[in-house]
């Protein structure tokens, strides 16, 4: 179709859905990945990220909607066929070949030249770090190189895009983190468009240049870590991506961009909508980041903030978290510099808490729970 | 006082080498009681010895400490296998060796005198050469076939079988809990003159083609090389079946995606990752079949004819009819060895790293 025929686009996704019986696991997903991208999705389990992965991949096909590979419909070509390569959850290394024969698998498999392969092997295994392991077997290398050797052999094909599952899930913390770095500069250096699903917003916030955020089959948003973070394009965007704290409300009056919202809680404040069109008395939740809010001793907030009991207070290193109760008995984090935290905010005071005029965000609809949204541990938990 | 200390806790600290001592003076003695070496009153010694060393070792597990426990154990966990080898495999051996190197007196007599007669090697090849042959011919084939047979019904079972894995593993298996013996006759009213394959074959007319292939014999299909090694085949179809489920279950089918994403076809795939993956399957397979099929005398018994007898089938003759344990005896030890040598000449060329 000529207007998704855009050059600069390495994949396209036609309106392409997938469905298993009755079971929708995705649902109409349309959208352009641009060469040299660094391109993730994100959502909990289940809701269609890989699923949209493999299609790419060729492991799946499309139930309607189409495909497109540097401009050409690949929806029925089968993967062996199509110039993408993967790079699987636990690596799927071949346990039976060295480092140097999983790498040049794939260029053999292309019939290339043995001289030709040698020497691009070699390149690639400098790229990832990993030349004098090239005659080991993967059982002889630890996880952080396992995944380099996996990141090798398919970079090594130079094919239009990468796409890597779970990339980082088997790793532990600290070799996540360095790994993230590595992955970003791997990705600098060879130029090629990582597409990465993964369920972790930090990782997906840490390396990306876009972030489509997913959830049962549908994509929610796409656009840069910033954009999503700040301004959300729904209540599920807003707790999925950091932790948000959402109060409900009711639009009172408009003024300009902003609106001004009676909280449930009693309050009336003013908060930014970046376009989306309110009219009075929608139902609305104002979004406030944890680290937005300034805690104070005190208690006059007309208009500008609100009030609460504080419950709890975590020193956490650079940072201190403050858990301060409602008088409706919603839940409320906030995220302070411990430094400056003074010393007549304690637990079992009334404190309260104020933020600037653009931090406040709404959004439609009322959350299923008011307040903070990382309070909630089943939710972190099925989440991941 | 303080020497019996001194000596307990030396014996305590070297409780090991008292328990490898134990073992192999144990072991000794039931090689010699059940190889005769000794008779008449030296055999009583030799059982109280025995009896001596097992209360000694014991008694000293149960007053020499917890080090002297500790050193003891793992010879203790040895101490029943390596008994039991040395009283039914160790002194056996000795004494088919030694009966193969014997004459007897006179046909009837049932003493032998060791008397290093390798004739009965040269008597057992020069008189029993086609039956060796035989053996290790239609033991080769049969093995070959049910590599062919085994590997593809292994392959659907473990990609295919979804659900039904364990029913159809079950199939596989469950005919087997009938008795070997029932089974190889069931195969000889099966494959019989009148009976119903034999009739189809006439019926459709391939039997010249059979006969041409040498599978069949005047028209005739049971009493045929052909029945024995398909009776083999048969028999020692799970012995190969099972081995290279397991291995080709063990893959991960992610590293045929992998394959297939790195550009390779189907074929390529399976030829470069799932075969080599699973040779360690068909290695412990071949070994399972070939070496009981080569030994084999059932199925040539019911299934072949007097042109077919296989080694197996001659050592059970002379050894039970013709009372000739000497030759017998020899052509056990010649079979024991080739088939010795031919496993370790194959692991050699074809043992893989994961059976070391």
């Amino acid at each position: 179709m000529g207007e998704l025929a855009n050059p600069k686009n390495v994949i396209e996704l036609d309106h392409i859905s997938k469905t298993y019986g009755d079971f929708v696991a995705v649902h109409d997903a349309n959208f352009s990945i641009a060469t040299g991208e660094f391109f993730a999705m994100l959502g909990p389990s289940g809701c269609g990220k890989t699923t949209t992965l493999k299609m790419i991949a060729g492991f799946e096909q499309p139930t309607t909607g189409r495909v497109m590979l540097d401009g050409v419909d690949v929806s029925s070509v089968p993967p062996y066929k199509r110039n993408v390569n993967t790079v699987f959850q636990q690596y799927a290394l071949f346990p039976h070949m060295t480092v140097f024969d999983n790498v040049a698998f794939g260029p053999r498999s292309k019939k290339i030249d043995e001289k030709k392969i040698k020497t691009s092997v070699m390149e690639m295994l400098e790229i990832v770090r990993l030349s004098e392991f090239a005659a080991r077997k993967p059982t002889q290398l630890s996880g952080g190189q396992q995944q380099r050797v996996a990141l090798a052999r398919a970079l090594v094909n130079y094919p239009s895009a990468l796409l890597l599952d779970e990339p980082l899930a088997a790793l532990d913390l600290k070799l996540r983190e360095a790994m993230q770095i590595e992955l970003k500069r791997i990705q600098r250096e060879v130029g090629i468009s990582f597409i990465f699903v993964t369920h972790d917003q930090g990782e997906a916030l840490t390396m990306s240049d876009r972030i489509a955020v997913m959830s049962q089959g549908h994509v929610e948003q796409i656009g840069t870590p910033e954009e999503i973070y700040r301004t959300p394009s729904s209540l599920f965007v807003a707790g999925f991506i950091g932790s948000a704290n959402l109060l409900p409300g009711t639009v009172e009056s408009r003024d300009g961009d902003d609106v001004v919202v009676a909280l449930r809680v009693g309050a009336t404040v003013r908060a930014a909508t970046k376009g989306a069109v309110f009219s009075v008395g929608d139902k609305v939740s104002v979004m406030l980041r944890p680290e937005r809010i300034k805690p104070a001793a005190t208690v006059e907030v007309q208009g500008r903030g609100i009030e609460g009991l504080l419950t709890d207070l975590v020193f956490q290193g650079a940072t201190a978290r403050l858990i301060v109760r409602l008088d409706d008995g919603t839940e409320m984090t906030c995220l302070a510099d411990s430094s400056a935290t003074m010393p007549q905010i304690a637990p079992g005071k009334r404190i309260a808490m104020t933020w600037d005029s653009d931090c406040g965000f709404v959004l439609a609809g009322w959350p299923d729970k008011a307040g903070a949204t990382t309070t909630d541990i089943d939710h972190i938990e099925s989440t991941l | 006082m303080t020497t019996g200390v001194t000596v307990s806790r030396r014996i305590g600290t070297n409780a090991d080498r008292v328990g490898l001592g134990a073992m192999l003076v144990a072991s000794a003695c039931l090689v010699a009681l059940g190889a005769k070496w000794v008779s008449g009153p030296a055999s009583s010694v030799v059982l109280l010895v025995l009896a001596l060393v097992l209360i000694g070792v014991l008694v000293l597990a149960l007053r020499g400490g917890p080090e002297a426990r500790r050193l003891l154990a793992p010879y203790g966990l040895l101490k029943p296998g390596m008994l039991w080898l040395a009283l039914f495999f160790l002194a056996p051996v000795w004494s088919l060796l030694r009966i193969s190197l014997s004459t007897k007196p006179s046909r009837f007599s049932v003493d032998y005198n060791f008397s290093w007669a390798f004739e009965n090697y040269s008597n057992a090849f020069k008189d029993f050469g086609t039956q060796f042959q035989h053996a290790f011919v239609y033991a080769a084939i049969a093995t070959v076939l049910t590599v062919l047979i085994g590997y593809p019904l292994a392959y659907v079972i473990a990609f295919r079988g979804g659900k039904y894995k364990n029913i159809l593993l079950g199939m596989v298996v469950i005919p087997f809990f009938t008795s070997y013996l029932i089974r190889t006759i069931a195969w000889s009213t099966i494959l019989a003159d009148r009976g119903f394959v034999v009739r189809t074959f006439d019926a459709v007319g391939v039997v010249q083609v059979l006969e041409w292939l040498h599978i069949m014999d005047n028209g005739k299909l049971l009493n045929t090389p052909a029945a024995v090694i398909g009776g083999l085949t048969y028999n020692f179809l799970p012995f190969m079946l099972l081995p290279i489920y397991v291995s080709l279950e063990k893959i991960d089918t992610n590293l045929v995606n992998a394959a297939g994403d790195l550009y390779s076809s189907a074929t390529r795939a399976f030829r470069k990752v799932v075969l080599p993956l699973s040779i360690p399957g068909v290695f412990a397979g071949t070994l399972l079949t070939f070496i009981p099929a080569a030994g084999d005398f059932v199925n040539a018994q019911f299934l072949g004819n007097p042109n077919t007898t296989m080694i197996g089938n001659s050592i059970q003759d002379q050894f039970l009819k013709q009372n000739n344990y000497p030759v017998a005896s020899a052509m056990s030890a010649v079979l024991m060895f080739s088939i010795a040598s031919l496993v370790l000449l194959y692991t050699k060329i074809f043992g893989t790293e994961d059976l070391a």
